[in-house]
């Protein structure tokens, strides 16, 4: 018997190329957190996912299972298509914060309202990264971008909204989480909350999953990739506070 | 039965899987029956919330390779266009019926015919075409509707069942016939999970050089095949016609009344009516225009379909146009007095030419 034993591997649903991804951005652990889970429940034969329009637009060249590239924020909608003609896949959808919470603000909500037996990884690093740096609805006050060259101000240009703290008020969410990916503590909190919104979809739990996920974008933010990390610690996270606002399908929450 | 209702169980019938709509006047039959049948048949039905949904809604299920659908009326298919575009780019097959109402705008939600340049161009971004099916009498709704799904699913595309509010409202008796579908291509690009297979992806997005342009080519070689094959329209004593009025749908039936009485009068006329808006009869009409006669369009709108009878006349014989719009009708006499003028005036061109 050899005595060298393999400890880690690449996760096979994760394809062996590089990504197209800026250094330190989020998306590349985010993808991996997915296939891990992935792989673990046993589901990449009877998973869809859907890919946004935005940088993770490209994510079917990471994740090795059957992928659809949708518009924009409209992934919700075309998720209740599969789901309700296909109870028995998994379907998730990965958006981001224009995607999700601008352009597809109609279609998350009432997705989220029908209870729709979906999984939305939702990443939000407060920024357009795709299109070069424009102000997102998450982008926090004060913060510079190029359509906010004063730093974004309530009046008139809105606060950051808090996806987590509204849909938990939904009734048909059942489980609502928001993660960060900026630290080694983080990211395997991320995953356990990833995993546990897929795996209430095994379990035909009945409503929808939303992990939100605060994800570095460096270059957006126009900081180095440490900064980036900092930033997220001290001043995303006091407007989008980390932690678990609803799982009606665990007890003792 | 309505044409709504018509349309709905011909759906069901032809193995309709899922239907997603949204309500709009005049077609709110279709969503309302959908809603009771659909789940006593144990297939889908979905009252989404809004026509962009809707349509993004059928393009999930078409991706999985069901049988999709949604209806709407005008403002609500102007919504959908987005969808349109996108089912066009990632070869999804889809039927979208359109139950004309009047516009712009809010407009109104008596019959028209005004969405003939949307529906026959694209409608929505990029170069796409869909086949579009226009009935005239609710009997033809319901066999549009296998046919819709058969063609859409032979050349992966959106088929549009263009009708308007009189066919959508108007009751007539209609026997269903269940047709054996078309020999269609299996579906080997649907997301099913990739077990056992590698990854299938359905997308749009194509960035390396020249691969958009590939799959541009490849859309339009599909759109000259279906030229070929698929452009369906009726002519009634064509022959001999001095006068030959063109027009489709609900427009037609005015137009057929018009021509028999006309006939009975002595006067020569005739019509063609096109069922597919694309393709467009334009051969049959090029060889009509190859006599000396005149062309007359009708149609609810204030001229869009006449362009196309233009392109195909080529400039061969003088083509005139009786449009009304808003939701109002011509009537038969209008009709008939549109036929005769240019009977007068094709006998004066007759006379000058003789000489």
């Amino acid at each position: 018997m050899s005595k060298v034993a393999k400890v880690f591997e690449r996760t096979p649903t994760l394809k062996d190329v590089p990504t197209h991804y800026c250094p330190g951005c989020g998306h590349g652990i985010a993808h991996r957190l997915i296939a891990e889970t992935i792989d673990e429940l046993g589901i990449r034969g009877r998973t869809i996912g859907i890919a946004p329009v935005g940088c993770a637009v490209l994510a079917y060249d990471y994740l090795d299972i059957d992928m659809i590239e949708v518009a924009h924020g409209r992934a919700p909608a075309v998720a209740t298509g599969m789901k309700r003609t296909n109870p028995d896949m998994i379907i998730f959808s990965y958006q981001g914060d224009g995607d999700l919470a601008s352009i597809g603000a109609a279609e998350i909500l009432h997705a989220a309202h029908r209870g729709e037996q979906i999984t939305v990884i939702f990443i939000n690093n407060a920024i357009y990264g795709m299109t070069g740096g424009q102000m997102a609805p998450t982008t926090l006050l004060g913060q510079v971008t190029t359509t906010t060259p004063d730093g974004r101000k309530a009046l008139g240009q809105g606060y950051p909204l808090q996806v987590c703290e509204l849909f938990a008020l939904l009734p048909g969410t059942i489980y609502i989480e928001r993660c960060a990916l900026h630290t080694p503590a983080e990211v395997k909190k991320a995953k356990k909350a990833i995993k546990h919104a897929f795996e209430l979809q095994v379990d035909a739990a009945p409503g929808m999953a939303l992990v939100e996920l605060l994800s570095q974008c460096p270059v957006g933010w126009r900081m180095s990739p440490a900064d980036a990390v900092d930033w997220v610690e001290n001043e995303m996270k006091k407007v989008f506070p980390l932690g678990r606002f609803k799982d009606t399908q665990s007890s003792g929450v | 039965m309505c044409g709504n209702e018509a349309l709905a169980e011909a759906a069901i019938i032809a193995g309709l899987d899922a239907y997603f709509g949204y309500p709009i006047t005049p077609q709110n039959e279709v969503t309302a029956y959908m809603s009771k049948r659909m789940p006593e048949e144990s297939r889908v039905f979905v009252q989404s919330e809004s026509e962009l949904a809707a349509i993004n809604m059928v393009f999930g299920a078409a991706a999985t390779g069901k049988r999709t659908m949604t209806s709407s009326s005008s403002p609500g298919i102007s919504l959908m266009q987005e969808g349109i575009s996108y089912l066009a780019g990632a070869e999804l097959p889809a039927v979208v019926v359109n139950v004309m109402r009047g516009g712009p705008g809010l407009g109104n939600i008596g019959p028209s015919q005004a969405d003939y340049f949307q529906a026959t161009r694209g409608g929505g971004h990029g170069d796409y075409r869909t086949i579009v099916l226009s009935p005239a009498t609710v009997q033809e709704l319901a066999d549009c509707m296998p046919l819709a799904f058969d063609l859409a699913e032979q050349y992966r595309m959106t088929v549009m069942v263009l009708a308007d509010g009189f066919i959508g409202q108007m009751m007539e008796p209609v026997v269903f016939e269940k047709k054996p579908r078309r020999k269609l291509p299996a579906k080997d690009w649907a997301l099913t999970g990739a077990e056992g297979r590698g990854q299938n992806i359905v997308r749009s997005l194509y960035l390396g050089e020249g691969v958009l342009e590939e799959l541009n080519r490849r859309l339009q070689a599909r759109y000259r095949l279906i030229e070929k094959n698929e452009v369906r329209c009726e002519q009634f004593m064509v022959e001999d016609a001095d006068v030959v009025v063109i027009a489709y749908g609900f427009a037609a039936r005015v137009v057929r009344s018009a021509v028999d009485i006309a006939r009975r009068e002595g006067i020569k006329a005739g019509w063609i009516r096109p069922i597919t808006l694309w393709p467009f009869p334009s051969e049959q009409i090029s060889k009509a225009a190859d006599e000396l006669r005149m062309f007359l369009v009708v149609e609810l709108s204030c001229g869009q379909m006449v362009e196309d009878v233009k392109l195909a006349v080529a400039g061969k014989a003088p083509v005139l146009l009786f449009g009304r719009s808003g939701g109002s009708v011509p009537t038969v006499e209008q009709v008939l007095d549109n036929i005769k003028q240019l009977t007068a005036r094709h006998r004066k061109s007759k006379v000058k030419s003789a000489k």
